[in-house]
């Protein structure tokens, strides 16, 4: 159901390619080069890549919040036009979205934060406080700190509660944008466990960014690993550790790997 | 809400406000700042009252001669005092009078009339302590022309006029170099402590005699003659039968003598000017005027209601127009920039220029003075709107995008919540700053805090400022609490503790 077509975008002044002379190079920064990419529904995908690489901008034109130069997003084949309010409004519903520190509304408690888009929605308010206690349950949240602000909770807890934001309203995919980016190892694993457990109870599409390759080959069922705005490789972890498409793949896989795997040897010696 | 929709209506119902201050059925009488023109409206206030139905007002101290001409042609005034030469070197410059022409055929176009002369002189003329004139030798204004060293301090509408200071520095080829304006009635107190060598006197003032000061002769017949006159509306018959004939009774009525003498009782012995002109009424022409001289604290508390009233409207207008331009500016970038420059030219216009700019548009009174406020506001609270709107975290608003949240309540339940605190702090600097500002509103008869400060000034009358100063600074501390406390609870507690933006 979500698809990138031929997505290309680009930062920075527009005026500094309006010259043709080729002795000027291009200043704008090219965050996405003619990238096409299905995202099979009810899986996890990871878009996986260096800092840079364009994953972040992927998942932000899927969401309307990127304006793309050349190509669109679609969503069941309706295009996400960002200069369409009224229909990316509509389509941004059917998706929900989470991001690194969460983004979460400092000046709202954490069930004020759940519930403002069904609120606003006016869905019926038993469903939605049904709905609540699902989540809570689901996500592992402490049911005595929803009415807390979010400068009252730990980092993993925020997280939590971003991630029950995005599915207050029952949306059919999830886009994660470097979830677990700004937790301490610890609370990153646990969460990395009720992460797997969720996806695969929720059964929806799941789109995740990440830096991390462990936690993608440990989440997602597909990973595209991306450099420069284009997709490098598609495949399973094993498809990319063991048959790589070319000598940046098994850079990008050893570099994560290497040293552990080495200090591995050393132990078991 | 839509902003556009929002700026709109806020410059509509001012609009219908401005247009809705119609005229009342009542006279309203100005005077100048200093005690003779006090004096002269209080005589002329209470000579109305004693032969017309229609109540009177006097609208005293009001800031310098444009302001009361503008005001009575405006027909906000309906008569003040004035002297020829004003009216004919200053007031009419513009319009390059014939010399030959009465004035009455001046006026006549412009719907004004004239009473007088009322029978003296009160001429310019430069003064200097007994001592100093003594130790210079100078007994003529061209003996000044040997002392380039000497520091010269004018009233700061001498220094303005165009029949001050420049024309008699040219007329006499003056060469001193250190000439600043000041306040008339400072200029005795600096004069008396040695600190200032020369100044410009009005030769009825009581203080020549007073202070013993010397008048150099005007030899070169520099000043012209500025007779006492009374200016009124042709008008002003219509709304008070037989108003006009009690005024002109006061032709010829009083001579340098006696003006002197009523000089001194209001401004050396400190005698309320309604008094003198009461007393002058009774033994000259037989008018016998009830005057109610207000308590202290009465009139203080009138004036500290007009005060807080000023600058409670001009707030709450200011808050509605510049909210929504504050967030126009945060969403549109160059119109941003546009908006904020805007406000900005209009925080550097001078206090007292901002309130005479308003009399052609607005007339004397409240209205123009809560305008004036109003505008100074503006900066304070877009500035502050905007940048507590820009400040919002770039991940916060991507989320609210991001949840499909309409443009309207992200505004109302995301951005104007966060940005509250800036736009509260924004208020807050506006109301202190219009508490220091309404002050001035007496320049232009808009009354508050401000008259105390000016009738001390006047009389140098340190307690009589006081009187105005304390409860100004009194109320800009309590306005400034009450916002303190406002801040305390409006802020949600996940927002406490954390830095001000």
């Amino acid at each position: 159901m979500l698809r990138l077509d031929h997505v290309s975008v680009r930062f920075g002044p527009a005026s500094s390619n309006t010259s043709n002379d080729p002795s000027k190079p291009d200043a704008r920064v090219h965050a996405l080069r003619a990238f096409g990419l299905d995202f099979p529904p009810g899986r996890t995908t990871a878009l996986i890549g260096p800092s840079g690489c364009g994953k972040s901008t992927a998942l932000r034109t899927l969401v309307g919040l990127v304006t793309p130069a050349e190509g669109r997003a679609f969503i069941d084949n309706e295009a996400v036009e960002p200069g369409q309010p009224e229909t990316l409004r509509r389509l941004r519903r059917r998706l929900g979205y989470v991001i690194q520190d969460g983004g979460l509304f400092p000046h709202m408690t954490a069930r004020a934060n759940i519930r403002l888009l069904p609120d606003l929605l006016k869905l019926d308010p038993a469903e939605t406080e049904r709905r609540l206690d699902h989540l809570v349950e689901l996500t592992r949240f402490p049911p005595d700190a929803l009415d807390r602000y979010p400068s009252e909770l730990s980092g993993g807890q925020r997280q939590r509660v971003a991630l029950m934001r995005a599915l207050a309203h029952d949306p059919e995919a999830l886009l994660l944008d470097e979830p677990l980016g700004a937790l301490d190892p610890l609370i990153r694993a646990d969460l990395q466990t009720d992460l797997k457990a969720i996806f695969a109870e929720l059964g929806k599409t799941v789109v995740l960014v990440t830096h991390d390759l462990a936690e993608a080959a440990f989440l997602a069922e597909t990973l595209v690993l991306m450099r420069d705005g284009r997709i490098v490789q598609t495949g399973s972890y094993q498809d990319l550790a063991e048959s790589p498409a070319e000598d940046f793949v098994r850079e990008f896989v050893t570099a994560q790997t290497a040293r552990l795997r080495a200090l591995d040897g050393s132990v078991a010696e | 809400m839509n902003p556009l929709r929002c700026v709109s209506f806020t410059v509509a119902s001012v609009l219908v406000l401005a247009a809705t201050t119609a005229r009342a059925q009542e006279l309203v009488v100005g005077s100048k700042q200093f005690t003779e023109s006090v004096i002269l409206g209080d005589i002329a206030t209470q000579l109305l009252r004693d032969a017309t139905e229609v109540p009177v007002t006097h609208q005293r101290q009001l800031g310098g001669s444009q302001v009361l001409f503008q005001g009575l042609q405006r027909g906000d005034l309906d008569a003040y005092p004035e002297y020829t030469g004003t009216i004919r070197y200053e007031l009419l410059a513009g319009t390059d009078p014939d010399p030959a022409a009465s004035l009455e055929d001046l006026l006549r176009p412009l719907g004004l009339g004239i009473v007088g002369p009322i029978g003296f002189n009160n001429t310019y003329a430069l003064g200097l302590t007994r001592e100093a004139a003594e130790r210079l030798n100078a007994r003529t204004i061209s003996d000044l022309r040997d002392h380039p060293e000497l520091a010269l301090r004018f009233s700061n509408e001498f220094m303005d006029r165009a029949d001050g200071w420049n024309a008699l520095r040219d007329a006499y080829q003056l060469p001193q170099s250190d000439v600043r304006g000041i306040e008339h009635a400072l200029a005795d107190v600096a004069r008396a402590n040695g600190q200032i060598d020369a100044t410009d006197l009005y030769s009825t003032d009581a203080e020549i005699a007073e202070y013993d000061l010397a008048v150099l002769e005007d030899d070169l017949r520099h000043f012209p003659r500025y007779d006492a006159v009374l200016l009124y509306r042709l008008d002003l018959d219509d709304r008070a039968p037989g108003g006009i004939t009690a005024l002109e009774r006061l032709a010829g009525a009083i001579d340098e003598a006696s003006m002197i003498a009523m000089n001194r009782r209001g401004k050396v012995d400190r005698v309320p000017t309604q008094v003198v002109a009461r007393d002058w009424l009774s033994a000259n022409l037989d008018v016998n005027a009830e005057i109610r001289v207000d308590s202290a604290f009465s009139r203080v508390l009138r004036h500290l209601v007009e005060h807080t009233q000023m600058v409670a409207v001009s707030l709450i207008a200011a808050i509605a127009l510049a909210v929504p331009l504050g967030v126009v500016a945060a969403r549109r970038r160059v119109l941003g920039q546009g908006i904020l420059g805007v406000v900005g030219i209009l925080q550097t216009v001078p206090a007292i220029a901002m309130l005479v700019f308003m009399i052609p548009l607005l007339g004397l009174g409240f209205m123009p003075a809560v305008a004036a406020l109003f505008l100074y506001s503006l900066l304070p609270v877009v500035r502050n709107t905007h940048a507590g709107l820009v400040g919002i975290p770039q991940s916060v608003r991507d989320s609210a995008e991001a949840l499909g949240l309409p443009r309207g309540a992200r505004l109302r339940r995301i951005e104007l919540p966060l940005a509250g605190r800036s736009i509260l702090a924004g208020v807050k600097t506006a109301a202190v700053i219009n508490v220091g500002t309404a002050t001035l509103g007496a320049f232009i008869g808009a009354g508050g805090l401000g008259q105390p400060i000016v009738t001390g000034l006047r009389l140098q009358d340190t307690g009589l400022i006081l009187l105005g100063a304390l409860p100004a600074a009194g109320l800009a501390i309590v306005v400034q609490l009450l916002f303190d406390g406002l801040e305390r609870l409006v802020t949600p507690r996940g927002l406490r503790g954390q830095q001000h933006k």
